[in-house]
């Protein structure tokens, strides 16, 4: 994925003299260095807590887009993941407020701390997603938004005076709600993770879970796994970033046993067993949101907001934009292929014979 | 932390108090996010995010550390020890000559692990500082050595296919100044170095070799150096006092400015211990002792509080401070002849247009250079040819008239040899007519002896008579071996010869 760096890997240790002024700047080899033994504590460790306390002061930024069809749940779940009333349900809405012609996208914002972590929450709502009778290129709008967030942060970066730190607003994660028919995907889902898995980290999710029982719902599960798999969709965790073994076979797990998660939100607590927890009430019973048995929800919490969110975002800066960028400079013509700026400032020796000698 | 804690508990149970499906709440901090069409949430129970540093960091500690530090000081002033000191390891290195012709500078990586976390640390070492005789040159190569690391961080950062988080930072992060301890003040050479370098990289300036210099003396060199430092307008690093935790250290620390240390590797027994210090005749210095010099404090300073301040600060202050010089420079800047925002892309392709004209203009220059020269060497040429044809006829003609010339001599010579062949022959004959009249015949042997090409030997003389041909000539018996008729016969022979 990355072009091979100049930088030779010949394993020369890197004592380098650099004897005249002005030397060229070459992009330093990795450097094969000396494994050095401590001989006693000094303190290095340290910096684990300096960098965690630098976080924690600046804060973090996460933007979550649900896509989906109306009614299947999203602004729900959203407001069970984070626990608060995030998103304004549709029921809410004014009755006579018709259903958007196009697809519109609402980015609202908020700011949560826990822990003393403050952190920016930007939830993307797309009401009018697959909503018309003619659905064709509904998610042309959502790709030019995200595009769109590339645009501004690469801009950002690309000035001479720039900020301290870029206000980062593209779309971290993108949650795609799968109707639970129980038979299979529809084309328009194909369609969409088609079109967006390459310019973002989609994870699908089965909505609505309760209306599957659970052998339905394993066999859903499957025949969804193998339709993304036959149609090339790659979901997060995708396969090709996975950096070393250890987190190969975590994801792997996810990946293939567990993926999509099937869903249930709700934001109404019922007393359960002397417990009050989330849950949907039902004539023939409970349902509990965070229970393991009843559905997924805890699983796609945790695997969202407690072990996967970092990576969610450096899979969206360091591969996604970086994709972006690499695109947007090639295509405009700015910069030739292969080159930095500064190396093709002045363009290269023109092709003309040259003439004889006296 | 605790008030952390404590915000978050009343928050909690504020919430509680409700019924789910009111709205969000709106408190007052909320009047400078609204612009940003943002809320402040409250949440009804624990969602897990304050694990998000705990990820940040694992990820970082997956990566590993970088770190860099520049010492700059004269040879032989404990360089080298100092960092052995500091990183309480034995870094190979040998003494340096303090005869170099330049100063050069020497980077060496090292790999450390410390429970989990590695560090790669760089030490760039100033070799020949500061001996050689005329120092006008010293400070540039320093300078020349960060730039380039900035410079090939901007490289990376501006390629199109890019890999920033797989890059191996090579920018310095601090620079340890060593001060000589002198007792006076700050030598001319440190205050040039320090001047160019204090924009360029964090200084921290140390006195070394502390151990040479009195307590009384020390306080009053201090605060010499720093009133100099600050008189000449010179930057050196502080320590950051924003964050409450380490705020009062780090001020404290500020004050201490410039550490004054000492290194040693030796161990040395005091009391029951062995702790690292110098041993004199008079006593002994021990390195850790705050009574003795300002290493704990040093230490403390750079590794264990504010590395990844100093990491920060040289990647969002002085790497953005050269790229904005250095992107300046080129041409490019953000705002255009009519003050509007003008975007790197506009600048550059604006730029592309000027150079490719520029080439356009060249190529065509030395297009017509070139006819103009294969004109010439032509003409030049086809002269030349013309002279060489000229020549070449009249080489010929003159060829022509020698060949004509010989032609005729040769006519004349066969045309001579004919006329002597007849004369020859109508000697002869004369001869035989000759031989009666032997007078005339000896005269005309005379004669006849005078020609070339024949000689006549008279063999014998025949005194038989012979009948006499009066009347009849020679001419009739033809030419072939005259035979003499004669009264007083002679045979003569005809000879060829000279």
């Amino acid at each position: 994925m990355s072009k091979g760096l100049p930088e030779t890997r010949t394993d020369a240790a890197m004592s380098e003299l650099v004897p005249e002024p002005r030397p060229k700047p070459a992009v330093p080899m990795k450097p094969v260095s000396i494994n050095s033994n401590l001989l006693g504590y000094i303190g290095i460790d340290t910096i684990i807590e300096q960098m965690r306390k630098k976080t924690m002061k600046t804060g973090f930024d996460f933007n979550i887009m649900v896509v989906g069809q109306s009614g299947l749940g999203k602004s729900t779940l959203v407001n069970t993941l984070f626990k608060s009333q995030v998103s304004r349900k549709a029921s809410s809405w004014n009755r006579e407020e018709k259903i958007p012609k196009t697809v519109e996208i609402k980015a609202i914002g908020h700011v949560i701390e826990e822990g003393g972590v403050k952190m920016k929450l930007t939830v993307i709502d797309t009401p009018g997603f697959g909503d018309q009778i003619n659905n064709e290129n509904c998610w042309e709008p959502i790709e030019k938004y995200i595009n769109e967030q590339y645009e501004k942060f690469l801009k950002e970066e690309v000035n001479i005076a720039r900020k301290k730190r870029i206000p980062d607003t593209r779309v971290h994660c993108c949650l795609y709600f799968i109707s639970p028919t129980g038979h299979s995907l529809r084309p328009l889902d194909l369609e969409f993770m088609k079109h967006l898995s390459k310019v973002v980290n989609i994870i699908p999710v089965i909505a609505k879970a309760d209306t599957m029982t659970l052998e339905e719902k394993s066999e859903f599960k499957q025949r969804v796994r193998k339709e993304l798999e036959v149609n090339g969709i790659e979901f997060y965790p995708q396969k090709e970033f996975d950096e070393d073994l250890e987190d190969k076979t975590e994801n792997d797990k996810i990946r293939q046993e567990s993926m999509p998660f099937a869903v249930v939100g709700s934001d109404k607590e019922y007393q359960v067993n002397g417990k009050r927890v989330l849950g949907r009430k039902t004539p023939w019973g409970i349902i509990e949101v965070e229970n393991l048995n009843h559905c997924e929800f805890a699983l796609l919490r945790d695997f969202v907001i407690r072990t996967h969110l970092q990576d969610l975002k450096e899979v969206t800066h360091n591969i996604h934009y970086e994709t972006y960028r690499a695109k947007r400079l090639n295509d405009n013509g700015g910069l030739p292929p292969g080159e930095g700026l500064l190396g093709t400032v002045l363009p290269p020796v023109p092709a003309t014979p040259c003439p004889t000698a006296e | 932390m605790a008030s952390e804690v404590a915000r978050h508990l009343l928050f909690q149970s504020h919430m509680a108090a409700k019924t789910a499906g009111m709205p969000s709440q709106l408190p007052d901090s909320e009047q400078n996010q609204k612009k940003d069409n943002t809320r402040s949430l409250t949440m009804s129970g624990h969602v897990g995010f304050e694990s998000l540093p705990d990820q940040l960091v694992n990820r970082s500690i997956q990566q590993g550390f970088c770190f860099n530090i520049l010492c700059v000081g004269e040879t032989g002033i404990g360089k080298s020890t100092l960092i052995d000191t500091l990183f309480n390891t034995n870094f190979e290195d040998h003494e340096s000559s303090h005869f170099y012709p330049h100063v050069r500078l020497k980077a060496q990586t090292y790999e450390l692990q410390e429970s989990n976390v590695r560090l790669k640390l760089t030490i760039v070492n100033t070799v020949g500082f500061g001996d050689q005789i005329n120092k006008e040159e010293s400070y540039q190569p320093i300078v020349d050595y960060i730039d380039a690391q900035f410079e090939a961080y901007l490289q990376e950062e501006l390629k199109i296919k890019r890999s920033l988080f797989n890059y191996h930072d090579s920018r310095i992060h601090v620079c340890l100044y060593f001060i000589s301890p002198t007792g006076h003040s700050l030598k001319t050479l440190d205050l040039l170095t320090m001047k160019s370098l204090d924009s360029k990289v964090n200084i921290i300036p140390v006195i070394a070799k502390a151990d040479a210099i009195s307590k009384t003396e020390l306080q009053k060199f201090k605060i010499k150096l720093m009133s100099e430092l600050v008189s000449n307008g010179v930057q050196i690093y502080q320590f950051p006092t924003d964050d409450e935790t380490i705020a009062k250290i780090n001020a404290s620390m500020n004050g201490h400015l410039p550490f004054a240390v000492v290194g040693s590797m030796d161990e040395v027994k005091v009391g029951n211990k062995m702790v690292k210090a110098r041993q004199y005749p008079w006593g002994i210095v021990q390195v850790e002792n705050e009574n003795h010099c300002d290493f704990v404090k040093l230490r403390e300073m750079l590794l264990c509080t504010n590395m990844e301040d100093l990491r920060d600060q040289t990647h969002t202050r002085h790497y953005e401070l050269y790229r904005r010089c250095k992107l300046e420079e080129l041409g490019f800047t953000d705002v255009g002849p009519e003050h509007e925002p003008l975007s790197l892309q506009e600048t550059y392709e604006a730029k592309r247009h000027e150079f490719y004209g520029e080439r356009q203009r060249k190529e065509e220059e030395m297009k017509q250079t070139f006819v103009q020269r294969v004109k010439e060497k032509e003409a030049m040429l086809k002269e030349a040819e013309r002279e060489l044809q000229a020549k070449f006829e009249h080489l010929k003609r003159v060829h022509q008239e020698e060949r004509m010339k010989l032609e005729e001599k040769r006519r004349l010579l066969e045309e001579e040899i004919i006329a002597f062949s007849k004369k020859k022959a109508t000697s002869e004959i004369h001869q035989n007519q000759s031989f009666m009249v032997p007078g005339s015949s000896l005269r005309k042997d005379k004669d006849r002896k005078k020609e070339p090409g024949y000689r006549f030997e008279l063999l014998c003389f025949d005194v038989r008579a012979c009948e006499t041909s009066d009347g009849r000539t020679d001419t009739e018996e033809g030419r072939g071996a005259p035979r003499p008729r004669g009264g007083l016969g002679s045979v003569w022979r005809r000879s060829q010869g000279l």
